[in-house]
């Protein structure tokens, strides 16, 4: 495994109260590749993604114990601003979660958060973060119309143009095509291979298929555990762990 | 390495392929075994028959061809069960091949009949040696197969050599035949056409044990020397 590492994830334990979610875990996240994280319900991998931007902060009884180093320190100490974190690594959702407001106002909402634009300005971020999400030509004449009216498929772009909007480095995608038909999930997939040329982007997914097209590098997970990561096409072409196998062939009790 | 998939049809679909690569391979085990007879016997209607069961062996093709995209489409298959899948698809063509080498070697016994006896030349004797060796070759590749045992994979690959030394023997018997009788110019180019259809068996046996241990090791070892280097540890 080449490549510059964003982010390091050493001995990363989570907790959920007495319930420890991560046992352990290290590896590191590429810069401009696509990790997926695969494995079955409970296994961590969503509880990994959301370690990565502290996400779990907003939950009482959590915590994360370990490193998590990106750009030269770990952000899971308590002088981390959480809120420049999370503009840097950004997420999207299992289910679309545009903000009942207009497509503009949907993407300018965060940029507002951080940055002081004049109105062209403005224009021009929306316009680019909607063309690199591929929603601008679909949307560019309701652009003041709400996010809620969008299809599903449409408002899960326009949720990825909203990360992308605040020029983060890294975009977690938790489950981004499950609530998704084979078309719209067919353009995220593509979007995803876009992104990749700027974003180093991780993935946690059920489809196993997906992960196989869509990333360069997968983790399996099992029981809070990392059990193997490697090269997405060495995973599903020949993994090192019979576990790993076992998971991927549809071998699991 | 079917069984235990969460989907039992699965399990089922995938032994269900396995079951019929293994009936194909006992076909074409028969048949050749059964042309090398003719070659022995002379009876040109059992040359005939066999000509005609070559025809089931194609049909197995066919029909496992479709079988395996039928897999593929519906399951998508990973790691040692795609391994699996493509190798079997690369197997029944070899298995489809050994036939067609049979089916070769029933007709040349036929035109051996018909020429009748020229002097010495006995062309079963000058390759019932190397047919014996190929024959165990084919059976225990068939066998690897069935068990994924990449130890007997690689002593098959090693043992290739071996029908290739005998097919230059051979080869070099039927030149000093030729040279010395030219009336045996004839039986002997049929002998030489029997003995390299055998010869190329032996490299479809040896194929369908690379495949092996494809399966086994995930590791692509055609055009390799794989056989040389590990020939001492199998």
């Amino acid at each position: 495994m080449t490549g510059k590492a964003t982010l390091e994830i050493s001995n990363l334990n989570f907790f959920y109260g007495s319930f420890q979610g991560l046992k352990n875990v290290s590896l590191n996240i590429y810069e401009k590749k696509v990790t997926a994280f695969i494995g079955p319900s409970g296994c961590g991998k969503s509880t990994l993604l959301r370690t990565l931007n502290r996400m779990y902060d907003l939950y009482p009884g959590q915590r994360a114990e370990g490193r998590i180093i990106y750009n030269g320190r770990n952000i899971l100490e308590s002088g981390q601003d959480v809120n420049v974190l999370r503009a840097k690594v950004g997420m999207v959702f299992q289910k679309p979660t545009p903000f009942p407001m207009s497509v503009y106002d949907n993407i300018a909402f965060g940029v507002r958060l951080y940055e002081n634009l004049s109105r062209g300005e403005m224009d021009e971020r929306v316009e680019w973060a909607l063309k690199k999400a591929a929603l601008w030509t679909e949307v560019k004449d309701k652009l003041q119309k709400s996010g809620l009216s969008l299809s599903g498929g449409q408002q899960q772009r326009l949720c990825i143009a909203r990360s992308v909007a605040v020029k983060p480095d890294v975009l977690l995608l938790d489950e981004p095509t499950s609530a998704l038909d084979p078309i719209s999930t067919a353009k995220i997939e593509e979007l995803i291979a876009e992104l990749k040329e700027d974003y180093t982007i991780t993935i946690v997914t059920h489809n196993m298929q997906q992960a196989a097209r869509c990333s360069d590098y997968t983790a399996y997970m099992y029981l809070g555990e990392l059990v193997e990561f490697g090269e997405t096409d060495q995973i599903f072409m020949n993994p090192g762990k019979k576990e790993t196998q076992d998971y991927i062939t549809g071998r699991f009790g | 390495m079917p069984g235990d998939h969460s989907s039992k049809q699965y399990d089922m679909d995938l032994e269900a392929i396995r079951s019929k690569v293994l009936l194909m391979g006992g076909l074409v085990e028969s048949q050749f075994k059964e042309a090398v007879e003719c070659v022995q016997t002379g009876d040109a209607a059992h040359a005939d028959e066999l000509q005609k069961k070559d025809e089931e062996v194609n049909r197995l093709e066919v029909t496992l061809d479709d079988t395996c995209s039928h897999l593929i489409v519906k399951r998508q298959p990973a790691a040692n069960d795609l391994r699996t899948v493509i190798a079997t698809l690369k197997v029944i063509t070899d298995l489809e091949r050994i036939g067609d080498e049979a089916t070769k070697i029933a007709r040349t016994a036929k035109s051996l009949r018909a020429r009748g006896s020229v002097g010495t030349l006995n062309p079963y004797e000058a390759i019932r040696v190397m047919a014996a060796s190929t024959s165990d070759l084919l059976h225990d590749a068939l066998d690897a197969f069935a068990r994924l045992d990449d130890a007997q994979a690689t002593r098959i690959i090693a043992g290739d050599e071996a029908v290739d030394h005998e097919f230059r023997s051979v080869l070099r018997t039927m030149i000093t035949f030729m040279m010395e009788d030219p009336r045996t110019i004839s039986a002997a180019l049929d002998t030489l056409w029997a003995a390299k259809a055998i010869e190329r068996i032996g490299d479809h046996a040896k194929n369908i044990a690379e495949y092996v241990i494809y399966v086994v090791k995930g590791e692509d070892i055609r055009h390799t020397d794989y056989g040389h280097s590990n020939a001492d540890q199998a």
